[in-house]
């Protein structure tokens, strides 16, 4: 019986070691040499894999940095600022921080807003549907509530809100990575500063439809009245093809242009509940919901 | 103005559903369970039923309280696999053996992959491989139990054929005289055959199935003639070369659950290859290890262990197994 | 013996409900739609202007690139305007829009009913007249004719084969027209031979079209080089490769062409088009459409101008069914649904489908069953439920290049077989698209 045991024990010993060398070679012999600067710049990453900066992944972006003569050219959208000055110490480099980003929804053809005129049957995406036809509603620019978008997000920072019937962002989740911007066939999502104070102000309409079409699809439209691009004093707002657009780099946060709007198409978030003229309080109407929903959000995490 | 519905096409769907299907297996079983019944009576009846509803309630049950996913109780998959499992048992075997072989079959074999389609075994083998081998005495106990419609033959025989010849052999004797001493003659055993499971007590019934389904379209008859095929081909060899030890073709053929294996366990959707290459590749295999397993293994029946082994492949099987393309592939850049 | 493809196929039930009524000739309306996108690839130019005065033939499109083509007026009166309008999926469209007045013709058109034999023209004029006359392939992609019938220089066509199978259940415009017509497109394939310079050219029908078969057999008596091919019903028979595969065995290769293996496909209604065009000077304005559907009280074929609002149509058969829930240009299998039914129609419709709820309704998705059903059914040997597990993984365009999604013709076997309604076409459709485009950007070796 004991016999057995040594036998077995020495057996599997032998075996083991006689492995073991065996590897160690082999390992010699079949080493990649590689920057180790790699490993370090990886597990600096947030490793979400999400391809929100253009390469394949966390590992390919570590690679390339490491190999670019110059940081500057890469961003990694998920980590922000402090993680690019990481990287860019661990790299012996400078890099300059970038305005922080969020992805903004410039639609609210809500289900109120904007009534469906077919149904559509089919696999539900948003890229089926508007491979075959506008859309089931009477707006071909507006969101199809599919959910493209948030199927790709790797943050769950957009979701579909099944009451209104279109993508809510959580701005707190969401890192700009960039994927429902690609997603979305009807290229509704854009990626805004995140502005001070996380106040933005932004032309929630893409239609280009003449003003007429579009206030028939939709209660909410820009119908490209250019009250708005009259009012700012910046010179923030083109209106083109019938349609506003408020140049972020540009805009003030004065929100003259939310006030001119006549079909409210231009939103204001984050902003105080208390506006400081009585004469806009028509206008407010809207926003109170925003507020509230944005303050929620942040309240939860 | 009404709304009108928009869909990409086509906009036309054929009437089989996987409920259609599933019922139409039902349907071609039925002929073997009326046969079972006739014969077993009440114990045919009473495990087909517990089977099937046990089956039912615990899919239903995992669905609804562990996965909290959509309850898809009605589309008759559970209730089959029930069935069939039902019809793989002992005629005499107490409720409660298939109310755990139930559970294992779908709480383990089926849910646990993900429900149906997602398995890599077959459900019903799963649980009937897990009952023999953890209570292989009631699993081989054959006697028949009382029937209301005939009575007579009770304690005739108490081991399957397959079972009797493996220990006439393992006691010495030879093959022509256990055959003769106990009366298995082909055409017995094509219409009725006693000592063996619930659902193969006809193999004309099975038949009668298996032309069900073809005609039916619901499944292909590749699989079940490979199985048989390879049997028929495997013993033949064996019998000729020493027919002392090594039974024929239409024995093997007839008994331990050949037929109800290769007709309704092996043809499983989920479990078996999609292309008609894999189809006879994975009928081919279950032949030759159920053959394998009856001579020179140690239990004296192997389709079940043959198919449960041949579903392991069938990942493999679809892969490598592609369907003829149309057209060859051009290189001109 | 019936010749068929080899590789899948489906069996819908035919529903050829009239396949017994002759063709009508609609009336004329008060005002034309007119699209200039009837055709694949580039939409026509409209070379007319708000006031213009014109008369039914004459050219008020011009083709803007290779694969474009030219679209005549199919009424005569004044243009009240040339204006973006929703087609029938929405998606505004150049169309020029007429005000009828009275029904002038171009005088070169040859209105008399009799029937010309003699074709005194080169292949280029032929090609030329073709082009001219603004035919697109009518069998259903409504690319242009002009182009299928001028190959490149180093592929020589074998072979001629008129398509006239039919394989969409509903659809009757081109059973009709081989009843009716059936020496005019048998004039049309031997003008088409002339151009393509072959020999040989044949005519596949399905067998569920009896009549049809015979009243072409009698014609093409006087035909030698044409032959008559009986196919068996089976879903999809008409398409371009299957329809190359049941009548000559051969296959196009993957990523190839007919003319590939040799051979020309043309719908028996373009062939009918090219004799009006070349023997009558007729452009192509006017189609048979196939006005049908089970809730239907009139079902019809009818010889319709294009420009036809769908909605005009459907006030001719009797109005609104009750029970209509879905409209559809073209059969049910390939057809596209109307989302907006004031669109009108194009040279390349072939028929008004309406289906009621009951008949169309998408069932609800189940778990794949891996029955395999959908590998038996596709015509291309492709496996519809691996194509739809990889699209749904997503980013796996290399996987789906390999497993040749751009194979995939889109006839919609997959889904139509699926029992679990699994929607296989929706997502490998859209997927295929994104793997071809990535096929054409990748820089060649």
């Amino acid at each position: 019986m004991s016999t057995t045991i040594i036998l077995t024990i020495a057996c599997l010993g032998v075996l083991g070691l006689l492995f073991s060398v065996v590897l160690y070679f082999v390992a010699q012999k079949f080493k990649v040499e590689e920057d180790p600067r790699i490993d370090i710049v990886e597990s600096i990453l947030p490793g979400a894999n999400c391809g929100g900066c253009g390469q394949a992944g966390c590992r390919a972006f570590a690679e390339n940095v490491v190999k670019a003569p110059s940081i500057g050219s890469f961003f990694c959208p998920v980590g922000g600022n402090p993680t690019m000055a990481e990287i860019a110490k661990a790299l012996g480099q400078e890099v300059e921080a970038k305005e922080p980003m969020v992805a903004v929804v410039r639609c609210h053809g809500t289900i109120d807003n904007r009534a469906k005129i077919n149904n559509f049957e089919g696999y539900s995406s948003c890229k089926v549907m508007s491979s075959l036809y506008i859309g089931d509603t009477g707006c071909k620019y507006g969101c199809l509530g599919k959910g493209d978008c948030e199927v790709v997000c790797k943050f769950d920072a957009i979701h579909i809100d099944p009451k209104r019937g279109i993508p809510e962002v959580n701005q707190d989740k969401c890192t700009a990575c960039g994927a429902c911007v690609k997603a979305c066939p009807k290229s509704i999502i854009e990626l805004r500063n995140k502005g001070l104070k996380e106040r933005r102000v932004y032309v929630s309409c893409l239609s280009k439809d003449k003003g007429a079409v579009t206030r028939k699809a939709c209660a909410v439209g820009c119908i490209g009245c250019g009250k708005c691009a009259k009012v700012c004093p910046f010179g923030a707002i083109t209106v083109e093809n019938n349609l506003a657009y408020i140049d972020f780099t540009k805009c003030k946060l004065c929100r003259k242009c939310v006030e001119e709007c006549p079909t409210k198409a231009i939103w204001a978030v984050n902003f105080p509940i208390k506006l400081p003229k009585s004469a806009t309080e028509p206008h407010t109407e809207p926003q109170p919901q925003t507020i509230e929903k944005e303050s929620t959000v942040q309240q939860e995490n | 103005m009404r709304k009108l519905i928009v869909s990409p096409a086509p906009h036309i769907h054929s009437k089989e559903n996987t409920k259609s299907l599933m019922r139409d297996v039902i349907i071609a079983l039925s002929p073997s369970l009326l046969v079972s019944i006739y014969f077993f009576g009440f114990s045919a009846i009473k495990l087909v039923i517990v089977g099937a509803f046990t089956c039912v309630l615990v899919e239903y049950l995992i669905q609804k309280y562990l996965l909290h996913t959509k309850v898809t109780i009605n589309d008759y998959s559970a209730a089959l696999t029930g069935v069939l499992l039902a019809l793989n048992l002992p005629p005499n075997s107490p409720w409660w053996l298939i109310l755990i072989g139930s559970i294992v079959a779908i709480g383990i074999a089926k849910m646990t992959f993900g429900g149906l389609g997602q398995n890599v075994f077959n459900p019903a083998l799963v649980g009937r491989v897990f009952l023999l081998i953890s209570f292989p005495a009631l699993m081989t106990d054959w006697s028949i139990p009382q029937s209301w419609f005939r009575d007579g033959i009770d304690a005739v025989s108490s081991a399957t054929p397959l079972a009797l010849v493996k220990e006439g052999l393992a006691a010495g004797q030879s093959l022509p005289d256990i055959l003769a001493a106990n009366d298995f003659s082909a055409k017995q055993m094509l219409f009725v055959k006693m000592g063996g499971s619930v659902g193969e007590v006809s193999a004309l019934a099975l038949i009668l199935g298996f032309i069900y389904l073809l005609v039916r379209r619901v499944i292909k008859p590749y699989i079940p003639v490979a199985i048989v095929g390879t049997i028929f081909v495997m013993t033949l060899i064996f019998n000729l070369i020493d027919p002392a030890h090594f039974t024929g073709p239409a024995f093997n053929i007839l008994t331990g659950g050949v037929l109800l294996g290769s007709i309704f366990m092996a043809t499983d959707y989920a479990t078996s290859p999609m292309t008609t290459k894999g189809m006879i590749i994975y009928g081919v295999g279950i032949g030759v290890i159920t053959v394998l397993i009856r001579y020179f293994g140690s239990y004296p029946e192997g389709v079940s262990f043959a198919i449960l082994i041949m579903n392991a492949t069938v990942p493999l099987l679809n892969k490598y197994c592609k369907p003829a393309r149309f057209g060859k592939e051009v290189h001109n850049g | 013996m019936k010749k068929t493809f080899k590789i899948g196929g489906v069996h819908p039930n035919d529903n050829k409900l009239t396949s017994d009524a002759i063709i009508e000739v609609f009336p004329v309306l008060d005002t034309a739609y007119i699209s200039m996108a009837q055709h694949l690839g580039a939409p026509a130019e409209p070379i007319v202007q708000k006031g213009d005065k014109v008369r039914v033939g004459q050219v008020i499109g011009k083709p803007t690139g290779f694969i474009s083509g030219f679209v005549h007026s199919s009424v005569s009166g004044t243009v009240t305007s040339v204006e973006p309008l929703p087609d029938l999926a929405g998606n505004p469209v150049t169309h020029v829009v007429i005000a009828v007045e009275g029904d002038e013709w171009c005088e070169e058109i040859d209105r008399t009913p009799d029937i010309k034999r003699d074709i005194p023209y080169s292949s280029e004029e032929i090609i030329e007249k073709i082009k001219n006359a603004g035919i697109v392939g009518l069998g259903g992609a409504a690319f242009p004719t002009h182009v299928k019938l001028n190959p490149p220089k180093d592929k020589k066509a074998e072979f001629l084969i008129l398509n006239g199978s039919e394989c969409e259940p509903y659809v009757t415009a081109d059973d009709r027209i081989m009843k009716e017509r059936p020496e005019e497109i048998l004039i049309g394939a031997a003008i088409m031979m002339k151009a393509l310079n072959v020999d040989k050219a044949f005519v596949g029908i399905e067998e569920n079209k009896p009549q049809a078969i015979a009243s072409m057999k009698k014609a093409a008596e006087a035909f030698p080089q044409i032959e008559i091919v009986t196919l068996k019903k089976k879903y999809p028979q008409g398409g371009e490769k299957q329809l190359i595969d049941s009548v000559t065995g051969r296959r196009v290769p993957s990523m190839g062409l007919p003319i590939d293996v040799g051979v020309v496909v043309q719908n028996v209604g373009t062939s009918l088009a090219v004799y009006e065009a070349v023997q009558k000077n007729q452009p192509l304005f006017e189609g048979v459409v196939t006005v049908t559907g089970h809730c239907v009280t009139e079902q019809r074929n009818f010889l319709l101008r294009i420009g036809t609002p769908f909605s005009k149509i459907l006030d001719a058969v009797g109005g609104l069914p009750k029970d209509a829930a879905k409209f559809i240009s073209g059969g049910p299998m390939m057809g596209k649904a109307v989302a907006n039914i004031d669109a009108s129609t194009l040279k390349g419709t072939s028929a008004f489908l309406l289906m009621t709820e009951e008949e169309t309704r998408r069932k609800e998705e189940g778990n794949c069953i891996r029955c395999g059903k959908c590998t038996e059914a596709c015509p291309m040997g492709l496996e519809p439920y691996l194509l739809n597990k990889l699209c749904r993984a997503g980013n796996r365009y290399d996987d789906l290049e390999k497993e040749k999604i751009f194979d995939c013709i889109e006839c919609g076997c997959c889904l139509y077989t699926c029992p679990a309604n699994i929607p296989l076409l929706d997502i490998i459709r859209i997927n295929k698209a994104e793997v071809i485009k990535i096929m054409r950007n990748r820089p060649k070796k």
